[in-house]
């Protein structure tokens, strides 16, 4: 990994004299490393091959989607008889490939890559450390990570197959489902026990180990988003963990927490005790998965306003602003959840309280965007490849977030719970929401992980396709959830009549996501060209003000910095006037040059 | 702010063996209490109150949270905050139909 | 490369790093237990009958006696605590002997509940207040357990720290001391929602 070959030699110096610098062995300097930059790499990576993974999945799905029956040439075969029998898709595959989509991008594939991977990699740079405050619990999450995930892929090879209820796993159905759902509870508690690790790590990291001068409001807003995101999971997560332990204890032990009294399967009683609550996993999830989904954004925010500063050469625009709406928003997060249980016969006022909340969380978002859109207002805009990404973000956030509006209302809830509305909507905001953010945030970071650029070019080749295609995916995602296209269906609406007249659009979803997938190819050429034959940068090719560029070295050797930072300023302190240049970095004061 | 010096440990070492007694006494309490087989609610309510007080001894003194630093304690409030959300909202499901029966 | 705030404290916050971490990690346990509390809350108020401990087999002597033995636990730990600062090497063994014992008899009790709760064939797949304590005492006793194996590495082999750097090994006590009250804490909670009500 060329990443910290180097960061050997980078380090020797500057490195702090006087102190035993031993070489560590392959092994603890690669693998088992407790450096927070290694393990920010592996997590991204890992998470980066997951969510290639998942797409895959997806992929596959689409096939079914767009030609129902037919059967998928020379992959088809090489699936199985029981997955693909002839070739064509078994309904019970399709189920398993939906949860694992799902759960996969979610838990393997995003939160890894943008707390694990970006979080570990830049926070403690950004912040002036010299590494995340207990490095072992961090590579104790790393580890656990990967277990799990591992894991969470073992499910497909179960009899009976991966998970198939859903990456919600909603009992009665999960609890007497095939094996995978066991694999995909054990796998759960890995992950989860990975993300509390983590966000430990990151609070007192953030909390402890600033820099000197470094107050709270004069954090790169990556930091702030990163220090809600770590709240939201330490605190989201542990029901789950224990609506897990219930499930399991369900499936293996034969309780009834989550099975009612009277449940007949398959024509026959089911054999249990009996006067359980169904409902009450959905409780418990959506206590975590509300939370979630802001876990999943937040760091993207962080991402696109770095990159917009950096790229607009101002400062962001109500930096205060976003800080105290991020706060808000993370505190709100916790009591949404049940507008995903608007269906589920509550009463009225439980959906009152739902929605009057879900309508308030929907302020501290506009704040953020709106600020971001602001920020560009008199810019003098840098057209890099991180920008175009980060900007594409702005509108494509807006229209997840916009049409999340109706699913947070009740009434209006009625008609597009569970359609493929649903999907466009959340998949607007995760997919050229977050995912661009991370991309964005790829590019970006990229030279500071390697001493190398990534090629322009193939940035511009990867991006145009990828944003065209992705449109094309999740736009009639709203039409054809508004005609009244479940979620969830094996075959898209084909047996029903009322959507005959939407169904034309599932070939062209599916050829949109073939083609996006295709559009990813530049970007992994690009990855592995740039890591050997990129153009080598120095420690600041940005121009950034944030101390991850203006005091460490590109890539930062151990312990990131020749001299710890003293930090006189506050973070985008961009075209200062009466300033040398257009950028003064977060450690320098305005005398010297 | 923790006084660790020596005198003031023993200081401290005489309140937690006070505060063992209180959590003793205190347990036999709430074991005889239930054994007066009060109806429903008040014996939630005393059963809940005795624990209630049992632990926030334990937390004030054993764990020290009595003279503790502004940052744990707006952790605990923001959880605590969260722990009510979640053991309350849950049942609101079906307040109104509690109510018109 | 040092990690600042290992053992002395930062000065604004006043804390050193283990303890914020401490704290943050018995946070996530309060909503772990939180959310089984809660399920407790539900299952209980969306079920015609709910049976009283006594008649699914609990013993209540047994319990309390149990309840009496972790608090005498949390006592002994945070004298432990205290002798470390008071750098009394032989009171600290004691005492945290006797946590590591009373913690051990803790667990012995209630295997012998559990044991017998079988014997009388009170499984947790027989009704969903058996289904919830299993689960809750269940995951309590892990959680003993656990303290319990850190509590003896630090009464073990931990304790060479004690004479290297006395400060910082204070500092672990006290962490894994915070841990083992939240333990305690737990279960005088726990003791009279599913003994007493």
């Amino acid at each position: 990994m060329s990443a910290t070959q180097s960061h050997g030699h980078a380090a020797h110096g500057g490195h702090d004299a006087g102190h035993g610098h031993h070489e560590l062995p392959f092994w603890r300097k690669y693998v088992f490393s407790v450096d927070h930059k290694v393990i920010g790499i592996q997590y991204a990576v890992t998470a980066l091959v997951f969510l290639f993974f998942g797409f895959t999945l997806m992929m596959l799905m689409r096939w079914q989607l767009a030609y129902p029956g037919q059967p998928l040439p020379v992959i088809g075969k090489l699936l199985g008889e029981n997955a693909m029998p002839g070739g064509v898709m078994a309904p019970e595959f399709y189920n398993q490939l939906g949860a694992m989509h799902g759960t996969i991008m979610v838990f393997m594939g995003i939160v890894p890559l943008a707390v694990g991977g970006f979080g570990n990699f830049v926070v403690p740079l950004q912040i002036g450390a010299p590494d995340m405050a207990f490095p072992r619990i961090n590579m104790a999450s790393y580890w656990a990570f990967l277990a799990g995930g591992i894991l969470m892929l073992t499910g497909f090879f179960v009899p009976g197959g991966a998970a198939n209820s859903g990456w919600t796993s909603y009992p009665p159905l999960a609890d007497i489902a095939t094996a995978g759902q066991t694999v995909w509870l054990f796998a759960m508690v890995l992950l989860i026990t990975s993300s509390l690790l983590g966000s430990i790590n990151f609070i007192v990291t953030i909390v402890q180990l600033r820099a000197k001068g470094l107050t709270f409001f004069r954090l790169p807003f990556f930091v702030h988003a990163q220090f809600v995101t770590a709240f939201l999971l330490l605190l989201a997560f542990p029901p789950l963990e224990a609506a897990s332990v219930m499930q399991l204890m369900d499936r293996l032990a034969g309780t009834s927490f989550f099975l009612p009294s009277g449940l007949v399967v398959s024509g026959d009683p089911l054999r249990v005790a009996g006067g359980g609550s169904p409902l009450l996993w959905q409780h418990l999830f959506w206590f975590l998965a509300h939370p979630e989904v802001y876990v999943l954004i937040l760091p993207a925010f962080g991402i696109v306003a770095e990159v917009i500063s950096n790229n607009t050469r101002k400062p962001l625009w109500g930096y205060r602003s976003m800080v105290y709406a991020t706060v808000f928003l993370g505190f709100m997060s916790f009591v949404v959840w049940a507008h995903h249980m608007f269906m589920t016969g509550m009463g009225t006022a439980m959906s009152t309280f739902f929605q009057t909340t879900t309508m308030i969380i929907s302020i501290p978002s506009v704040i953020i965007l709106t600020a971001l859109f602001i920020s560009l207002w008199g810019a003098s805009i840098r057209f890099t490849t991180p920008m175009l990404f980060a900007l594409a973000f702005l509108p494509m956030f807006g229209i997840g977030g916009l049409t999340g509006l109706p699913l947070g209302l009740a009434p209006s809830d009625i008609h597009l719970h569970d359609t493929m509305y649903v999907i466009g909507h959340f998949h607007y905001v995760v997919a050229p929401g977050t995912i661009f953010a991370m991309f964005a945030g790829i590019y970006y970071w990229f030279p500071k992980m390697t001493g190398r650029k990534m090629s322009d070019f193939l940035g511009k080749l990867h991006f145009w396709p990828s944003f065209l295609f992705i449109n094309g995916i999740f736009m009639p995602m709203f039409i054809v959830g508004m005609a009244g296209v479940s979620r969830r269906l094996y075959d898209g609406g084909l047996d029903y009549s009322h959507a005959q007249g939407v169904l034309h659009w599932n070939a062209f979803m599916s050829v949109s996501a073939w083609l996006l997938g295709l559009a990813q190819i530049p970007f992994i050429v690009n990855l592995f060209w740039s890591m050997r034959k990129g153009a080598k940068v120095g420690a600041n090719p940005w121009e950034a003000t944030t101390l991850e560029w203006a005091a460490a070295p590109s890539p930062p050797g151990h312990g990131n910095f020749p001299e710890i930072p003293t930090v006189v300023r506050g973070p985008y302190d961009y075209s200062v006037p009466g300033a040398p240049t257009d950028f003064t970095p977060q450690h320098h004061d305005l005398v010297e040059a | 702010m923790e006084h660790t010096d020596p005198d003031s440990i023993r200081r401290q070492t005489k309140i937690y063996v006070a505060v063992f007694a209180a959590l003793a006494t205190l347990t036999i309490v709430t074991v005889t209490v239930s054994y007066l087989h009060l109806s429903a609610v008040p014996a939630i309510a005393v059963a809940l109150l005795i624990a209630s007080i049992k632990g926030s001894l334990v937390a004030a003194y054993f764990m020290h949270l009595i003279d503790e630093r502004k940052a744990i304690y707006a952790i605990l409030i923001l959880t605590v905050a969260f722990f009510a959300v979640l053991m309350f909202v849950p049942s609101f499901g079906n307040w109104d139909q509690r109510i018109l029966r | 490369m040092e990690i600042p705030y290992t053992v002395e404290p930062r000065p604004d916050t006043g804390l050193y790093n283990a303890k914020l971490g401490i704290w943050l990690f018995l946070a996530s346990e309060v909503m772990l237990f939180g959310a089984l509390f809660s399920s407790y809350v539900l299952l209980r108020t969306g079920a015609p009958v709910w049976p009283h401990g006594r008649d699914e087999g609990l013993n209540v002597p047994l319990a309390t006696l149990n309840t009496l033995i972790l608090i005498a636990s949390s006592v002994t730990m945070v004298m432990a605590w205290a002798s470390v600062k008071l750098n009394d090497r032989k009171k600290y063994r004691l005492y945290m002997g006797f946590t590591i014992l009373c913690g051990l008899a803790f667990l012995v009790i209630k295997g012998i509940e559990y044991a017998h709760k079988f014997e009388t064939h009170h499984y947790p797949s027989t009704n969903t207040f058996l289904a919830i304590y299993f689960t809750l005492t269940g995951l309590h006793g892990l959680h003993v357990l656990g303290g319990m194996i850190v509590n003896s590495y630090f009464w073990g082999p931990g304790a060479k720290l004690f004479a290297r750097d006395p400060e910082r090994f204070g500092n672990r006590i006290e962490v894994a001391g915070l841990y083992w009250h939240f333990v305690d804490l737990v279960w005088i909670f726990l003791f009279p929602t599913l003994y007493l009500l």
